[in-house]
């Protein structure tokens, strides 16, 4: 059994994710995890598949979809634990005027305090800037130190940033 | 304020049935409140339930029992404003709903996914109680509507999976443990 991770990246059309889907399928890898939008008006996928084929295979059997606009990646990746994290999960809300560094600096400031980004997104629109992370923290982060660190850093980038602990509701 | 259930017989424990069981996807029959297989699947819903930790409701599919009924009972949940203790309903549906609110929903049939659903804050439920069969109506709020939407929606072969609110809504469960500090908002 190979996993592959595979990447297409370029100008989007209708059929992208139908033409790629099906060679996969062709080819006897199954879908597994995969994330597939647009960015700035770019169609972006990334999936972890899983078969017996392997790279070369695959990677001939995409350039079907290759052209001067539209760029395929496959590489082999090792199966990794899929396990929960143990901890608390927060979301982290930015917005204010784009500026360089902002995702940088916050994304330092998660790192320096043990957190994990599991899930990103970030948005221009005109000049405004969105970033949405959700973070999970170990059982030993000091949630307050890191609430008061990202308030400081947010002050000098001229941001606005919340930070919320996300529950499941059990049902 | 708890509702005055009449006496149900010991109840079983069963097995959680979980997706991707055809079970989950059937809409269940109304059933005869009064029927004994009926009063007995409520009972082992009650007794599954009880014993499941951090379950607060149950309906007949996921045990395996295409069937409209189900229990609730949020009494001890923090998130819940009013609440009518233990609640088992039979042919039970939804007569007013307002005010949605979205949250984040994990259910012991999807154990491994949780996800993202809007459902309202406000619901009237109308349903029968097992063995006498008399007809009620549950007017109630937060986390208690949310917990009888999810359980009516079993009984009518959906999961929050069909209900989610986006693509991206769907996220890998992870376990929750009490924040290592204080959580709130920074601003």
């Amino acid at each position: 059994m190979t996993s592959l991770a595979i990447t297409v990246v370029g100008h989007d059309r209708p059929g992208i994710i139908a033409q790629a889907a099906e060679v996969l399928s062709q080819c006897g890898m199954n879908l597994e995890d995969s994330s597939m939008t647009l960015l700035r008006g770019h169609f972006a996928m990334t999936l972890i598949c899983a078969g017996e084929a392997d790279t070369d295979q695959i990677e001939a059997a995409l350039q079907a979809l290759v052209d001067d606009s539209l760029d395929v990646t496959v590489r082999e990746v090792p199966e990794e634990p899929d396990l929960p994290p143990l901890g608390s999960t927060y979301l982290v809300t930015v917005h204010g005027a784009d500026r360089l560094g902002i995702v940088a600096r916050l994304a330092s400031v998660i790192a320096q305090a043990g957190g994990n980004i599991t899930d990103l997104t970030t948005r221009l629109s005109g000049t405004l800037y969105v970033l949405l992370a959700e973070v999970d923290l170990p059982r030993s982060a000091n949630v307050a130190a890191l609430q008061a660190r990202l308030a400081e850093v947010s002050a000098e980038l001229g941001v606005d940033t919340s930070m919320r602990l996300i529950e499941n509701d059990e049902l | 304020m708890s509702l005055t259930l009449p006496t149900l017989p010991d109840g079983r424990i069963l097995d959680v049935v979980r997706a991707p069981s055809h079970v989950l996807s059937v809409s269940g029959s109304p059933v005869d409140p009064g029927h004994p297989a009926v009063v007995q699947l409520c009972a082992d819903l009650v007794a599954t339930m009880r014993i499941s930790p951090g379950c607060v409701g149950l309906a007949a599919p996921q045990v395996g029992v295409s069937a409209q009924a189900f229990c609730v009972d949020v009494s001890a949940h923090p998130k819940a404003r009013t609440t009518h203790g233990l609640i088992v309903l039979v042919n039970a549906e939804i007569v007013e709903a307002s005010r949605n609110e979205k949250a984040r929903e994990g259910c012991m049939s999807v154990p491994e996914l949780t996800g993202d659903v809007k459902r309202a804050a406000k619901v009237t439920v109308a349903g029968q109680l097992p063995i006498s069969g008399e007809r009620l109506l549950i007017s109630t709020d937060a986390f208690e509507a949310r917990a009888l939407q999810h359980e009516i929606d079993h009984c009518a072969g959906m999961l929050f999976l069909d209900r989610v609110v986006g693509a991206h809504a769907v996220y890998p469960r992870k376990v929750y443990l009490p924040p290592p500090d204080v959580g709130g908002i920074v601003r």
